[in-house]
């Protein structure tokens, strides 16, 4: 824990350096400064006396090169950590082929935190509130972190273990989050939906991701379900997608994921919401997400960002 | 440690030598001296420190100066041609979009902002834009009336 004399650090230790490149950075990170990008959860977490702000700071927001999304030999997707929320949210490819992705960037904050914060702060402080994660996790995102021994990538799953923990070494920075080609074997479609009280400057009471598959005929041939803010990390839920495959994508179907999602949540209780609201609206907002992907897979327009106009379904 | 930084402020570069805790607001309202943008909650949650950095809506309160070195920065009054207001400023005036005027200079920087990126805003885009901006004065309906105004006579006039 924080004592009161480690609360504010002296003026005169304070340092800042800027890098421009991804090598100056490493090496600032192993000699104990912590990255800021678009400070809007570094600085803001020590406005409100979560954390003081790290002594020694390097600035990594004009490295070049981290601020592409750009395709990957795969066919999947490479988002660079340095992309904002508002490029996200009007991305082409972004919107085309990962729309619940687009769904959650244009709900985080404010459009200054939109302009400002970066996928890759957002990942690397880990919140299992962060609208972006359930997305992420619903198509395979794994994060390149670069060390001073170099490369490794790790699947999200494996990277988030708490609320601001993850398994990353304080000197490893993450570079890009890439995303897995859409699956074969028909039509895809996602969506990202959240409960909230207010559409903006608003955290996710409760979240839901998903990703469907639909065959030729119609049926699911593949769901990928996350959840969001109702454990202490984002989550896929096995039962919610094993309740989706083989079925018609309908009503009932979602339901039934909805439900198993519910089943799996460990909720909270805060400010925001008891555990036992927050469970019951598991199932609704993880139905509404199925629903969603289910319209988009379907080839519907439904316009971003879901969680604006999903209400009543 | 201090850190020498220039920040090019409404045009006109200004070399600093500033902590690097320091708040953009802090050092444009005390260093600079350009008292315009207001500090509200310290906090990202007001708007009323919204500054422009590279053309991007900031809240400037939570954006450390050191990270704006060699940015070109906005502020409220950099909207004005000298004492001739912007058309976004006189819109406000005329349609009550001010009474107490501590969150005006945020909305302002918001809404150009808006404009800037979206010049034919629908009022859906109008209240997302400054739904960061907290008013406890005017009901948000004249500043949304204002912007759309503007909006519309920029349409007008092609
Ligand atoms: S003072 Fe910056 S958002 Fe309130
Ligand atoms: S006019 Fe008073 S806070 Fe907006």
């Amino acid at each position: 824990m924080s004592t009161a004399t480690s609360m504010t650090t002296s003026a005169s230790s304070r340092t800042y350096v800027e890098a421009r490149d991804v090598a100056t950075a490493v090496a600032a990170m192993s000699a104990g400064a912590r990255p800021i990008a678009g400070g809007t959860d570094l600085v803001v977490g020590a406005r409100h006396g979560k954390a003081p702000l790290p002594a020694a700071l390097v600035g990594i927001h004009r490295i070049p090169g981290l601020g592409d999304v750009a395709p990957t030999d795969g066919g999947g997707l490479r988002i660079g950590a340095l992309v904002t929320h508002a490029t996200l949210m009007a991305d082409p490819t972004v919107l085309a082929s990962y729309p619940g992705l687009a769904d959650a960037s244009a709900i985080v904050g404010s459009h200054a935190t939109r302009a400002n914060g970066t996928l890759g702060g957002n990942v690397m402080n880990s919140s299992p509130a962060m609208d972006t994660g359930a997305p992420l996790l619903c198509h395979g995102g794994v994060a390149v972190l670069v060390g001073p021994v170099g490369e490794r990538r790790v699947a999200l799953a494996d990277l988030w273990t708490g609320p601001g923990r993850s398994t990353a070494a304080p000197d490893e920075l993450l570079v890009a989050v890439e995303l897995d080609a859409l699956p074969a074997g028909g039509a895809s479609g996602s969506s990202y939906v959240r409960l909230q009280y207010r559409r903006q400057m608003e955290i996710a009471i409760v979240g839901a991701g998903a990703v469907v598959t639909l065959g030729a005929d119609g049926t699911v041939t593949g769901a990928k379900v996350a959840i969001t803010a109702l454990a202490p990390v984002i989550h896929r839920v096995a039962e919610s997608e094993a309740a989706l495959v083989g079925t018609d994508g309908g009503f009932e179907a979602a339901k039934a994921a909805g439900a198993a999602a519910a089943a799996a949540a460990r909720p909270i209780s805060d400010v925001r919401g008891s555990a036992d609201y927050r469970r019951a609206m598991a199932a609704v907002i993880t139905r509404r997400a199925v629903l969603t992907a289910v319209r988009r897979a379907r080839g519907e327009s439904v316009p971003v960002p879901a969680s604006d106009t999903t209400f009543g379904s | 440690m201090a850190v020498d930084i220039t920040l090019s402020v409404n045009g006109v570069p200004y070399p600093l030598t500033v902590d690097p805790h320091a708040s953009l607001l802090h050092t444009v309202r005390g260093d600079v001296g350009l008292t315009g943008s207001k500090e509200g909650c310290d906090d990202s949650e007001c708007g009323a420190c919204m500054m422009l950095v590279d053309g991007r809506p900031v809240n400037s309160c939570s954006y450390l100066a050191v990270q704006a070195d060699g940015s070109d920065v906005t502020t409220v009054e950099g909207l004005s041609d000298g004492e001739t207001l912007a058309p976004l400023q006189e819109a406000f005036l005329t349609r009550g979009g001010v009474q107490c005027g501590f969150c005006t200079p945020g909305m302002l920087v918001s809404a150009t902002a808006l404009l800037d990126r979206s010049p034919d805003p629908s009022e859906d885009e109008i209240r997302t834009a400054v739904s960061g901006n907290l008013c406890r004065c005017t009901g948000y309906d004249g500043i949304v009336k204002a912007i759309a105004a503007v909006a519309a006579e920029r349409a007008a006039q092609g």
